[in-house]
C-alpha cells in the first residue's frame, strides 16, 4: 500500500487525503508523542501564543527570518510543521476523522477541518456555513488612522496617529476604541505577522515604505507643504494597510493584531530595520533565489504555478504603465491648477487697467471664475492621487509579493519532493536488507534490518508530514490568490468608480461657474 | 446698452450685435472682400491662396486669386510702416511666421518611438499629432487672413497701390526675404527707436486725449503680454493632462485585454470613458486656446501696433517743438526765415494730420477691442458650458 503511492495531485482528489490520514493514524501517534508539551486547544489565537511560550527546539525561527529561510531549504521540514499554527488543529481534529466544524471563533480551524470530513457531501454544506459565517462576521470591522501628531522634539521626534477602531466582533472587549500607535509599530506588527505566516502560505499585506527624507524633515520641523504632504500620505498609507489586513480573515484572529488594535501599551518594536515590505520581499527573495537554482521537475500543479507567475508579472507590468501615467496626470493637473491660478490674477490685472468699464467688470469675473477652477483642479489631483494612485502603487507591491510566495511554494514542492525521494530510497534500501538476509539464511545483524525498518518509518512519516503540509499550503495559497483575486478586483471597482464620480462632480462644478460667467461677458457693451 | 439680463436666449437682437461686432471688425462692404479661400503646406513653406471680390475700378476683373506665401505678407506690412502718408494710422499687426516646427518635432519622435508601443497607442498618438499640426494649420491661416481682412476694411490703407498689387499681381512678387545686412539695420533701427521713444515719452502731451491713452496703452499692453503668456502655458497643462488621459486609457484597455473575467470587461469600459474624456479635454484646451490665448496674443500685437502709432504722434510732436524753436530762432537772426517757416509748416501740418487720425484710430482700436473681447468670451463661456455638459452627461 504504502510502496505504491505517489505524491498526490494538488487540490483534487481529496477523496485520496483521508484514506491517507486513516493510513497514517498509527505514524501520527508517533509524531504526536515527539512533540512536546503543546496544549491541543482548537484556537489558533491562543496557538500563536503557545508556541510563543513553548520552549520547543527549533524556536529561533520565528525571531530570526533570515536563517530560518536558509533552513527551511537546506534541510529538515521539522521547522515548518511543528512552528505553523495550523499543525495543532490538524492534529487535535485528526484522532476523529468525522469532527464537524468548531466553534464559530476559530475561522481558520472550519477550513481545515472541512478537509477532514468523510462524506463530500457534508464537506460541501459546511463548506457553505462557514463561508457565510467568514463573511457575515469578518467585515464588520472599520478602522481609522487619524490625527497625526508630532511627539518629542529633535531626531528622536516621531509622529503619533490615532487609529480607531469600530467592530461588533465579538473576539474585542470593546465596540469602539482608539490607541497612539507610531509608525515603528506598524512595521512591528507586519513584521510578527510575517513571520507567523508568510511561510505557511498566506498573503500578508506588505507595509508601507520606510522613508528617511521624508520623516527627517518632519522630525526637523520644517512646515512646509511638502512634510505635511509627506505625512497625509502616510496616514492614508498606514490606514489602507490596516484596512486591508483586517480583511484578511486569517489574520484578523491573530493576538498580535488585537494586541496593536487595543491594548494601549505596546512593547516598543525593535528591529524594524528589516520589516518594512521591501525588507520581508528582500528576504523572500533571497529564499526564491535559492530555489531557482534547484532544478525542479514539471508537474500539473507546477503547470498552475507557472501559469499564475506569468498572469502575475504582466498584470504587474500593466500596473505600473498604469500607474507612471496617472503619475503624469496629477503632476500636470497641479502645473494647470498652478498656471491657472497665475492666469486668472493676470486677467484680472488686465480687468483694472481696462477703462471699457463693462469689459473691465466681465475681465474680473474671468479672473474669479479661473480662480475657482483653479481650486477645483486642485481638488481634482488630490483625487486623482489619492484615490487612482496610490491604490495602484499598494496593489504593485501586493502583486509583487504574491508573486514571491508563488516561488515560495515552488520551493516547498520540490523539497516535498526530495523527502519522497529520500523515502522510496530508504524502502529500496529495505528491501535490500531483507534480501541479503533472507540470502545469508541467518538472523545476521537484526538491528541493522530494525535500523532500516526505522529509517523507514521516518521517512514515510517526514513525507506524510511534508504531504500534509504540502496540500495544506498549496491549498492556502490557492485560496489565498483566489482571495486576492476577488478582493482585487472589489478594489479597483470601488475606487475607479468613486474616482469617476469626482470627476463627474468637477464637470458639474465647471458648468456651474461658467454658467455664471456668460451672463457678464454678454453684457459687455 | 443693457442687453437681454438673461430670461433666455434673445436671438434676434444678439444675431444682430454678433453681426455687427464683425463687421466693425472686418469687411464693412461688398467694395472689397478679401479672404483665404486655400492653404497648402509645403515642406518649410506655407502657400495661401488670397481670394479678392470686388466692384472696384481698380481692379481688372471683380473676382480673382493669387498664391502668396508669409514673405509677401511681411513685405505688404513692412510698405505699410515705411509710409511716411500712413504714420497716422494704427497698422494692422504682420501675422506671425508659420511655425511647424514643434510639431514636426514631435511627429518626427513619434516615428522613432514607433517600435516601443502597442499598435493602438501609436495610431492614437499619431491622430493626436495630426489634429495637432491641422490647428497650427488653420490658426496661421486664421492669422493671416485677419490681417488682410484688416487692411481691407481700413478707408485709407485698402486704396494703397502695394495692396492692390498684392492681390492682383498673379506672379510672383520676388519678395526676397532680408538679407543678413537689412536684417542688421532693422536690428539698429529698432534699437534707436525704442530709445527714441523713452526719450520721447518723457514729453507730456497738450493734449489730455493722447495724455490718457498713452498711459493706457502702456499699462494695458504689458498686461496683456502677461495674460498671454499665462494663458499659453495654462492652455498647455490642459493639453498634457488631457494627453495623460490618452495614455491612461491604453494602459486601462491594455488591461482589459488580459482575459474576459468580470475585472477585465470592467477594464474595458472605463478605458472607453477615459478616452471620451481625453477629446473632450483637449478641445476644451483647444478652444481655449483659440477664444482665449489667441485673441489675448492678437490685442499684445495691436496694443504694440497702438503704441507704434503714439510714438509717431509724439515723434512729430517733437520735430514740430523742434521745428518751432527753429523758426524762432531763425527769426532772431534774420536768417532763413523762409526755410525754416515752411520746415515749420510741414511739421505743423504732419502732426496734426497723424493727431487727427490717430485719435480716430484709437477710438476705434478700443471699440474693435472691446467687440473682439466680447465676442471671444461669450464663445469661450459657452464652448466650455457645452464641453461640460457633454462630459458630464458621459
Amino acid at each position: 500500500m504504502a510502496a505504491e503511492r505517489e505524491p498526490p495531485p494538488l487540490g483534487d482528489g481529496k477523496p485520496t487525503d483521508f484514506e491517507e490520514l486513516e493510513d497514517g493514524e498509527d505514524l501520527f501517534t508517533s509524531t504526536v508523542s515527539t512533540l512536546e508539551s503543546s496544549p491541543s486547544s482548537p484556537e489558533p489565537a491562543g496557538l500563536a501564543e503557545d508556541i510563543s511560550t513553548n520552549s520547543n527546539g527549533p524556536k529561533p525561527a520565528e525571531v530570526v527570518l533570515d536563517d530560518d529561510r536558509e533552513d527551511l531549504f537546506a534541510e529538515a521540514t521539522e521547522e515548518v510543521s511543528l512552528d505553523s499554527p495550523e499543525r495543532e488543529p490538524i492534529l487535535s481534529s485528526e484522532p476523529s476523522p468525522a469532527v464537524t466544524p468548531v466553534t464559530p471563533t476559530t475561522l481558520i480551524a472550519p477550513r481545515i477541518e472541512s478537509k477532514s470530513l468523510s462524506a463530500p457531501v457534508i464537506f460541501d454544506r459546511s463548506r457553505e456555513e462557514i463561508e457565510e459565517e467568514a463573511n457575515g462576521d469578518v467585515f464588520d470591522i472599520e478602522i481609522g488612522v487619524s490625527d497625526p501628531e508630532k511627539v518629542g522634539d529633535g531626531m528622536n521626534a516621531y509622529m503619533a496617529y490615532r487609529v480607531t477602531t469600530k467592530t461588533s466582533l465579538s473576539m474585542f472587549s470593546k465596540s469602539e476604541f482608539s490607541v497612539k500607535r507610531r509608525f515603528s509599530d506598524f512595521l512591528g506588527l507586519h513584521s510578527k505577522l510575517a513571520s507567523k505566516y508568510l511561510h505557511v502560505g498566506y498573503i500578508v499585506p506588505p507595509a508601507p515604505e520606510k522613508s528617511i527624507v521624508g520623516m527627517t524633515k518632519v522630525k526637523v520641523g520644517k512646515e512646509d507643504s511638502s512634510s505635511t504632504e509627506f505625512v497625509e500620505k502616510r496616514r492614508a498609507a498606514l490606514e489602507r494597510y490596516l484596512q486591508r489586513t483586517v480583511k484578511h480573515p486569517t489574520l484578523l484572529q491573530d493576538p498580535d493584531l488585537r494586541q496593536f488594535l487595543e491594548s494601549s501599551e505596546l512593547p516598543r518594536a525593535v528591529n524594524t530595520q528589516a520589516l518594512s515590505g521591501a525588507g520581508i520581499l528582500r528576504m523572500v527573495n533571497k529564499a526564491a533565489d535559492a530555489v531557482n537554482k534547484m532544478t525542479i521537475k514539471m508537474n500539473e500543479s507546477d503547470a498552475w504555478f507557472e501559469e499564475k507567475q506569468q498572469q502575475f508579472e504582466n498584470l504587474d507590468q500593466q500596473l505600473r504603465k498604469l500607474h507612471a501615467s496617472v503619475e503624469a496626470l496629477v503632476c500636470h493637473r497641479k502645473e494647470l491648477s498652478a498656471n491657472t491660478a497665475a492666469f486668472a490674477k493676470s486677467a484680472a490685472m488686465l480687468g483694472n487697467s481696462e477703462d471699457h468699464t463693462a469689459l473691465s467688470r466681465a475681465l474680473s469675473q474671468l479672473a474669479e471664475v479661473e480662480e475657482k477652477i483653479d481650486q477645483l483642479h486642485q481638488e481634482q489631483a488630490f483625487a486623482d492621487f489619492y484615490m487612482f494612485s496610490e491604490l495602484l502603487s499598494d496593489y504593485i507591491r501586493l502583486i509583487a509579493a504574491v508573486k514571491h510566495y508563488v516561488i515560495h511554494l515552488q520551493g516547498v514542492f520540490d523539497h516535498r519532493m526530495k523527502c519522497w525521494q529520500k523515502w522510496e530510497d530508504a524502502q529500496i534500501t529495505l528491501l535490500k536488507k531483507r534480501e541479503t538476509e533472507a540470502k545469508m539464511m541467518v538472523a545476521n545483524k537484526p538491528d541493522k534490518i530494525q535500523q532500516a525498518k526505522n529509517e523507514i518509518r521516518e521517512w514515510e512519516a517526514k513525507v506524510q508530514q511534508g504531504e500534509r503540509d504540502f496540500e495544506q499550503i498549496s491549498k492556502t495559497i490557492r485560496k489565498e490568490v483566489g482571495r486576492f483575486e476577488k478582493e482585487r478586483v472589489k478594489d479597483f471597482k470601488t475606487v475607479i468608480i468613486k474616482y469617476l464620480e469626482s470627476l463627474v462632480q468637477t464637470q458639474q462644478q465647471l458648468i456651474k461657474y461658467w454658467e455664471a460667467f456668460l451672463p457678464e461677458a454678454k453684457a459687455i457693451a | 446698452m443693457m442687453e437681454g439680463l438673461d430670461d433666455g436666449p434673445d436671438f434676434l437682437s444678439e444675431e444682430d450685435r454678433g453681426l455687427k461686432a464683425i463687421n466693425v471688425d472686418l469687411q464693412s462692404d461688398a467694395a472689397l472682400q478679401v479672404d483665404i479661400s486655400d492653404a497648402l503646406s509645403e515642406r518649410d513653406k506655407v502657400k495661401f491662396t488670397v481670394h479678392t471680390k470686388s466692384s472696384l475700378p481698380n481692379f481688372k476683373q471683380n473676382e480673382f486669386s493669387v498664391v502668396r506665401q508669409h514673405e509677401e505678407f511681411i513685405w505688404l506690412h513692412d510698405s505699410f510702416i515705411e509710409n511716411e502718408d500712413y504714420a497716422g494710422y494704427i497698422i494692422p499687426p504682420a501675422p506671425p511666421r508659420p511655425d511647424f516646427d514643434a510639431s514636426r518635432e514631435k511627429l518626427q519622435k513619434l516615428g522613432e518611438g514607433e517600435g516601443s508601443m502597442t499598435k493602438e497607442e501609436f495610431t492614437k498618438m499619431k491622430q493626436e499629432l495630426e489634429a495637432e499640426y491641422l490647428a497650427i494649420f488653420k490658426k496661421t491661416v486664421a492669422m493671416h487672413e485677419v490681417f488682410l481682412c484688416r487692411v481691407a476694411a481700413h478707408p485709407i490703407l485698402r486704396k494703397d497701390l502695394n495692396f492692390h498689387v498684392f492681390l492682383e499681381y498673379n506672379q510672383d512678387l520676388s519678395v526676397r526675404g532680408k538679407n543678413k545686412k537689412e536684417k542688421l539695420e532693422d536690428f539698429f533701427k529698432n534699437m534707436v527707436k525704442s530709445a527714441d521713444g523713452v526719450i520721447v515719452s518723457g514729453v507730456k502731451d497738450v493734449d489730455d486725449f493722447f495724455e490718457h491713452e498713452r498711459t493706457f496703452l502702456l499699462e494695458y499692453h504689458n498686461r496683456v503680454k502677461d495674460a498671454s503668456a499665462k494663458s499659453d502655458r495654462m492652455t498647455r497643462s490642459h493639453k498634457s493632462a488631457a494627453d495623460d488621459y490618452n495614455r491612461i486609457g491604453s494602459s486601462l484597455y491594455a488591461l482589459g485585454t488580459q482575459d474576459s473575467t468580470d475585472i477585465c470587461k470592467f477594464f474595458l469600459k472605463v478605458s472607453e470613458l477615459f478616452d471620451k474624456t481625453r477629446k473632450i479635454e483637449a478641445r476644451v484646451s483647444a478652444d481655449e486656446d483659440l477664444k482665449l490665448s489667441d485673441l489675448l496674443k492678437y490685442y499684445l500685437r495691436e496694443s504694440q501696433a497702438a503704441k507704434d502709432l503714439l510714438y509717431r504722434r509724439s515723434r512729430s510732436l517733437v520735430d514740430y517743438e523742434n521745428a518751432n524753436k527753429a523758426l524762432d530762432k531763425a527769426r532772431a537772426k534774420n536768417k532763413d526765415v523762409l526755410q525754416a517757416e515752411t520746415s515749420q509748416q510741414l511739421c505743423c501740418q504732419k502732426f496734426e494730420k497723424i493727431s487727427e487720425s490717430a485719435k480716430q484710430e484709437l477710438i476705434d482700436f478700443k471699440t474693435r477691442r472691446v467687440a473682439a473681447f466680447r465676442k471671444n468670451l461669450v464663445e469661450l463661456a459657452e464652448l466650455e458650458l457645452k464641453h461640460a455638459k457633454v462630459s458630464f452627461v458621459t
